[in-house]
């Protein structure tokens, strides 16, 4: 082909801020042929999002772009205002990560994608309402005779991304940016995604710049990939050529991030540790003042023994119930059924009976963002569990104690002063690892604990959780969606669906030889390379 | 293996774990100054202080609310006039430096700086207590209402409906019928009016706050739910609550006036701004400076303390360097 749809180059973005200028993106060039698929791919901070809004130039202001970003020979960096707006959406156009929030709450869905047609295509009435129909179809909604006046809220997170892709597509655009587009969904859903994009793609002929952290949906989707860090484009190429010979050190990191290996086993006659028998978990939905109350029941029926040193991996969908389930066995949501610590039946126990207990069974939470308090420096936050579970220590000794926990998980413990949000998520989740490690518990649950770090911080993650629990011979029950770190953590795993078990059973026969439908559905999506 | 991996993965940990979001804001990179060695506790207020110290603006407005504060309690000892002493020969007069009345004297022939500076005593003072009042009783009341939930939660938050739905003027005059005329019952009167809104803003913050996950962890911990309301939620909603008592206390100075102007609140001879201005604005056309007077001062203190409250904010929220 001669001249490529889309030309970047040389472009760089420099953040004007008041400290001084932030380089986000130092010079990239690349191009996009007519119909190919090119992935952008890097880690967090790696200005692979910033070059993509710098393309819809929807940059803030104090952004400055130099550089040339050619649409068929057209410099995108030149054009005016009202000129961009006429090529947004018709030549080319873009879908986002969250589906969630990237659609108007207040307006019917239909209405939404016909704005785009009538704007840009002065398509409207009956003629924009088969347009819609028809576009509904194609991204595979089913019923779209009664979708098309639904609100957001009432489609799932996979038919709201599937709305956005209409909208894009409403007019046919030669490209489309698609910013991870799946990260927010479930591992199935992601899959049907990928396959629609693919679908449409070919039909429409349309090019695609896919950009994304997950470089196992790389080598699925992409034609060619570019691999950026800090700003800059370390390596590009043809994507089998880079998935089989990387050049970079930074790209061959990225590609053997996967986590590896298993876990040794643990002896059959453990003690057993942590027991649920019929574990349930029932939410009020609505709630009456005279008569029954309307329940929904999240976790139905879960019987589970956790022993001494074992890592049980519990892995589900979002809305599996498996995140209910964890708090529930820490007694930090009400249940039914009967749990017992070692040999304490704590069933029925309530707050004050349960402090006790609570040093030696912590957590560790998904968000490393929510789950520490802002206002509080990290050695407060790390010497918060210890006045309540040793009043006896005096400031010193407590000192002591979380200079020797953040050692423990790998930060400088002169990092005690300082404030959360000046740490990284990968950091972050460290100093929540350090919280639930300076009261030396013995059970530790872990709630999708490396969900959201990048893939070579999760790796990092993975390995300090694994010294721990052989150091200290710590029980872990691990929570996760993401199968690859499951598989390489656990003893045992759960497979939940809907509140209940769908199978269980060691972690080497689940994903060798899967037996329900469901779990190899799971396994097939998660494109692990099993032997089947 | 694993020790040595641990130190790599640190440096790992803070060069890619940075998200966009933290480049553009972490102007000052992975070295922030470091904060004096502080006791736990202490710390966040002497962060906050050493912040507000560098916000000119607040800075500025602090030193100009301490002034207007000063003159008001300290001036009217130095003025050659009393509050109600009658200057036979000057009445209406404009401001002027040669006379004796600098800043002019109002219709009755009273000095006017002499009066407004009395007038500020009033003001300033209903709007601390009340503010305080409903400061306190807000916030407490607001974070065990939204952190207990459930039944309790429905009963503390019907209580402020009905509260809400008592006429303010029914309540005034029913606690002067009880207790008789007296400044301590504006102060009572007000804050049992204002910290409603708060409690209201405070429910809904620690609605929010309590689903979050560092409070679930502190729930994992052990830690006492008062512990969790002093130490989590209301620490963490001081946001708001600080923007809602700047916006408070003009509230509270105006509501002061209303009373006063209906003779539910200070009496003559005893004065409030609230009280000169709205005297002002009926001689406004003959006599502007005795709207200007007053209002000036008013108007003065309300910025400052609009810029205080945007300071503190920002002071109070470790993120901001």
């Amino acid at each position: 082909m001669s001249t490529p749809l889309l030309e970047i180059d040389n472009l760089k973005v420099d953040f004007e801020l008041p400290t001084g200028t932030v380089s986000a993106v130092k010079g990239v060039s690349f191009h996009i042929d007519q119909g190919e698929t090119v992935a952008l791919v890097g880690e967090s901070g790696s200005g692979k999002s910033v070059t993509s809004t710098a393309l819809m130039r929807l940059l803030p202001e104090m952004a400055k772009i130099s550089g040339a970003i050619r649409l068929d020979g057209e410099d995108l960096t030149q054009v005016s205002a009202s000129r961009m707006r006429r090529l947004r959406g018709n030549e080319f156009s873009m879908i986002f990560q969250e589906p969630m929030t990237s659609l108007n709450p207040l307006h019917r869905i239909g209405r939404q994608i016909a704005e785009v047609l009538h704007r840009h295509r002065g398509v409207s009435g009956s003629q924009a309402r088969t347009r819609v129909l028809e576009l509904l179809d194609q991204v595979g909604i089913p019923e779209p005779e009664r979708r098309i006046s639904s609100y957001p809220h009432e489609l799932s997170g996979g038919q709201r991304q599937r709305v956005m892709i209409a909208m894009a597509l409403a007019c046919e655009p030669r490209l489309l940016i698609a910013d991870e587009p799946t990260t927010a969904l479930d591992v199935t859903v992601q899959a049907q995604i990928l396959d629609l994009l693919r679908n449409l793609q070919k039909r429409y002929g349309m090019a695609i710049l896919f950009i994304t952290h997950d470089l196992s949906l790389v080598r699925r989707f992409a034609e060619r990939v570019c691999v950026m860090r800090y700003g800059e484009l370390v390596e590009s190429g043809e994507t089998a050529k880079v998935f089989n010979d990387p050049q970079h050190d930074y790209t061959r990191m990225l590609l053997d991030a996967e986590p590896r290996g298993s876990k040794a086993a643990v002896a059959e006659d453990a003690p057993v540790l942590l027991s649920g028998q019929d574990v349930r978990v029932r939410f009020t939905t609505k709630k009456r003042l005279f008569g029954k109350s309307d329940y929904f029941e999240a976790v139905r029926g879960i019987d589970l023994t956790v022993r001494r040193g074992q890592t049980v991996g519990i892995v589900g969908e979002s809305g599996s119930g498996k995140s209910t389930l964890g708090r529930a066995l820490l007694r930090l949501l009400k249940s039914q059924g009967q749990l017992r610590f070692e040999d304490t039946d704590i069933t029925d126990f309530d707050k004050s009976r349960m402090r006790p207990l609570r040093s030696r069974m912590q957590v560790v939470f998904q968000d490393p963002f929510g789950s520490l308090s802002p206002r509080l420096t990290v050695g407060e936050i790390i010497s918060e569990g210890l006045k309540v579970h040793f009043p006896e220590l005096d400031r010193r000794e407590r000192e002591a104690r979380v200079i020797e926990s953040l050692e423990e998980v790998a930060l400088d413990p002169a990092m005690r002063k300082r404030y959360p949000h000046e740490f990284s998520g990968g950091q972050r989740q460290r100093i929540a690892i350090a919280r639930a490690l300076v009261l030396k518990p013995d059970f530790l649950l872990l709630d999708e604990p490396t969900s959201a770090l990048d893939r070579s911080v999760q790796m990092t993650v993975i390995e300090l959780l694994r010294h721990l629990q052989q150091k200290y011979n710590l029980t872990y029950v691990f929570i996760s969606h993401d199968l690859a770190v499951v598989r390489a953590l656990s003893d045992t795993v759960l497979v939940m669906k809907e509140g209940q078990v769908v199978e269980q059973g060691s972690a080497e026969s689940i994903f060798r030889a899967p037996q329900e439908a469901y779990t190899k559905a799971l396994l097939k999506a998660a494109f692990l390379d099993t032997a089947a | 293996m694993t020790s040595s991996s641990g130190a790599h993965d640190t440096h790992a940990a803070s060069g890619t774990g940075r998200d966009a979001a933290d480049h553009l804001q972490g102007g000052g990179g992975p070295n922030p100054p470091q904060a004096p060695v502080a006791q736990p506790g202490e710390s966040l207020a002497r962060e906050a202080w050493r912040r507000l110290r560098h916000n000119r603006a607040a800075m500025a407005s602090l030193v100009l609310l301490a002034l207007m504060a000063v003159i008001c309690i300290a001036g009217p000892w130095f003025m050659p006039w009393d509050l109600a002493e009658v200057d036979w020969n000057a009445f209406g007069v404009a401001p002027t430096l040669e006379g004796q009345h600098w800043l002019g004297t109002d219709a009755n022939g009273r000095d006017l700086l002499t009066r407004t500076l009395y007038g500020g005593r009033v003001s300033l003072s209903v709007a601390l207590v009340a503010t305080l009042v409903s400061l306190v009783i807000g916030v407490l009341y607001g974070a065990i209402s939204g952190y207990v939930g459930g039944r309790t939660d429905n009963l503390m938050m019907r209580f402020v409906d009905i509260m809400y739905s008592l006429p303010f003027m029914f309540l005034v005059i029913l606690l002067m019928v009880v207790f008789g005329r007296n400044i301590f019952l504006i102060y009572a009167a007000i804050g049992a009016v204002e910290w409603l809104d708060m409690a209201r803003i405070v429910r809904g913050q620690t609605l929010s706050l309590k689903r979050r996950e560092f409070i679930e962890a502190a729930h994992a911990l052990g830690v006492r739910d008062s512990k969790i309301v002093t130490r989590h939620l209301i620490p963490n909603s001081i946001g708001p609550v600080i923007i809602y008592v700047t916006l408070t206390v003009p509230k509270v100075i105006l509501l002061e006036s209303f009373l006063s102007f209906l003779g539910l609140g200070v009496q003559e001879p005893l004065t409030s701004w609230g009280v000169l201005i709205s005297e002002g604005t009926s001689n406004m056309q003959g006599a502007p400076w005795m709207l200007i007077v007053p209002a000036t001062f008013l108007a003065v203190t309300l910025f400052c303390l609009n810029f205080l409250g945007d300071g503190l904010r920002d002071a109070l929220d470790p993120r901001t360097r």
